[in-house]
């Protein structure tokens, strides 16, 4: 798969000399859904801002469909579409006028067929001549996606699209998510609910403190959720893990006193009743066992931590 | 050049406008009334002629001057401002369009609004006063031009804003007591000597008398001064605004 957005050694320093962005480097593939997640204050929105304009990176480059983003703007921009955190709409537009506006600003000529079709597919096709101060809250951050996909962008930034939005309607978003994939559309969306990316990504971003610790798949970032750890102590220490015990993958811990052994729960046989059975054979005493699973929620807490 | 674009701020931006048209259109066409009833009918019967001129006929260019540079401010100022005060702003800066475009789209519909109701208190004053208008095109040319400088002044207003209290501030501290002390309701010929010179400072005292020589062919400074002054005010109104979108000063972070 090409990458249509790529970002390369981005910084970004604020008036104030805060670092929002520290040299960061991302590279997204055509078609993908790239989650990206981050505590608050991570630099999730700086980096969405820059790609699309709205701030002006302090060096680096990014290029969005082979378009330089300074030197190329029109036709970078034009292959995007951004959904803000906030709800930034006009209140007494309705909804069609203010949809309107926006394909018109990216200077496509005017299409209502489309943009009614864009509004049924969001469920709003029924609210287009309402008042945007009608509109409930959930229907409003629709209609910033309905502005955002006005001109038919290839790729579309979602900063945060469920942030206080109750679970129907966030389970209502990831089907309209999974919808536009469908349609080919990539999707970039920050979040700070892993689930979310658990449910809807291909891949998932990792940033802290103005950079990227991780890109990984979904997958592969599941099967490192889906090993368990088992922490055998013992009552005497050990200097070395027993011949007997090497065909198992055993580190040793605690100058000896316990060994931890790593399986995965997905396999046919953890294998862990011949471990206990060779373990006594071999004459260790256990004290006592217990077990640890990582989920992605720890993976990504210890990454930002490690980073702190 | 993105022209759809252009055009799809102007019309967003004149729907506004048509959607409130009876508090854009009945205030300032109340509050001319209110001067041309008393300064033109009770006052005004009470002075003589200036320069040849009946004072209620005199002050009408004025008057219009009056109008259309606060509204071409206002609007243009509330235009560009309202975007920034609600966040929908973000939307002009990820589009692809340049500051040209951007400014084009909302000054333009701020003048045009401006032009609206500057046409419409020349038609008000018809009803008051008898006045013959000597050099038409010349009378329109001057009354684009004022709506367009003043709207771009409004623009930067707008941009510089960062609350309404702002928003008001430049408009009452400094476009009201400029138009006051331009000569709207006086020739600059009736002030002392003094003032007259202070008064030269004053870049709202040539564009009145350019417009008030389009009507009645007599001016307080010559026909090109007045030109060249309407042109100087609109270059450093672009210029600040090209500086503006280049910085992103008070836009973009």
């Amino acid at each position: 798969m090409s990458n249509i957005v790529s970002v390369k050694n981005l910084h970004k320093a604020y008036a104030g000399g805060f670092e929002a962005l520290k040299s960061v480097d991302l590279d997204i593939r055509e078609g993908e859904i790239l989650a990206l997640l981050g505590p608050n204050g991570a630099g999730k929105t700086t980096l969405i801002s820059t790609i699309c304009g709205i701030t002006t990176a302090t060096s680096g480059s990014i290029s969005v469909g082979g378009n330089d983003t300074v030197a190329d703007f029109r036709a970078a921009r034009n292959l995007i579409g951004l959904v803000p955190q906030e709800i930034n709409l006009e209140p007494f537009e309705t909804v069609m006028n203010t949809v309107r506006f926006s394909r018109g600003l990216f200077g496509k000529p005017r299409d209502d067929a489309y943009l009614e079709k864009v509004l049924d597919q969001l469920s709003l096709g029924d609210k287009k001549d309402a008042k945007i101060m009608m509109l409930s809250g959930g229907m409003k951050r629709r209609v910033l996606i309905a502005k955002a996909l006005s001109h038919e962008p290839r790729v579309l930034f979602l900063d945060e699209p469920t942030a206080g939005v109750d679970v129907e309607l966030r389970k209502d978003m990831w089907e309209v998510v999974a919808g536009l994939k469908a349609n080919g559309v990539t999707i970039i969306l920050t979040t700070h609910y892993i689930e979310e990316a658990e449910a809807i990504a291909d891949r998932v971003g990792v940033i802290s403190k103005g950079e990227i610790l991780v890109v990984q798949d979904k997958a592969e970032m599941m099967a490192q959720m889906g090993k368990k750890q088992l922490t055998i102590e013992l009552s005497d220490p050990i200097t070395d893990i027993p011949q007997a015990l090497a065909d198992y993958a055993l580190e040793r811990a605690q100058d000896g006193l316990s060994l931890i052994y790593t399986y995965d729960t997905r396999g046919e046989r953890t294998g862990i009743r011949t471990l206990l059975n060779d373990l006594s054979e071999a004459g260790l005493k256990m004290v006592d066992l217990q077990t640890q699973q990582s989920s992605l929620e720890d993976i990504f807490v210890g990454m930002v931590r490690e980073d702190a | 050049m993105n022209l759809t674009a252009v055009k799809s701020i102007y019309i967003f931006e004149m729907q506004r406008f048509f959607r409130t048209i009876t508090q854009s259109l009945v205030s300032p066409v109340l509050s001319t009334s209110l001067y041309f009833v008393v300064f033109g009918a009770a006052i005004g019967s009470r002075i003589q002629e200036v320069e040849g001129v009946s004072y209620g006929a005199f002050i009408v260019p004025g008057l219009i001057m009056l109008s259309v540079m606060t509204q071409a401010t206002s609007n243009a100022s509330f235009g560009i401002y309202f975007p920034k005060f609600i966040g929908t702003i973000y939307e002009l800066l990820s589009a692809p369009v340049n500051f040209f475009e951007i400014t084009a789209g909302y000054v333009g519909a701020a003048a045009t609004k401006a032009l609206f109701i500057g046409l419409i208190i020349l038609g008000t004053a018809f009803l008051f006063v008898d006045i013959q208008i000597a050099h038409p095109f010349a009378m329109l040319a001057f009354l684009v031009m004022t709506c367009f400088s003043f709207a771009l002044l409004g623009f930067i207003i707008g941009i510089w804003a960062g609350n309404f209290e702002q928003l008001q501030l430049i408009p009452l501290l400094v476009i009201t007591p400029l138009v006051f002390l331009g000569g709207s309701f006086y020739s600059i010929t009736m002030l002392p000597s003094v003032w007259q010179t202070i008064t030269m400072f004053n870049p709202v005292v040539y564009l009145i008398s350019g417009f008030r020589w389009s009507f009645f062919g007599t001016a307080d400074v010559s026909i090109g001064l007045s030109l060249f002054a309407i042109t100087l005010f609109m270059g450093t109104c672009l210029t600040a605004i090209w500086w503006i979108f280049r910085t992103g000063w008070r836009i973009r972070q």
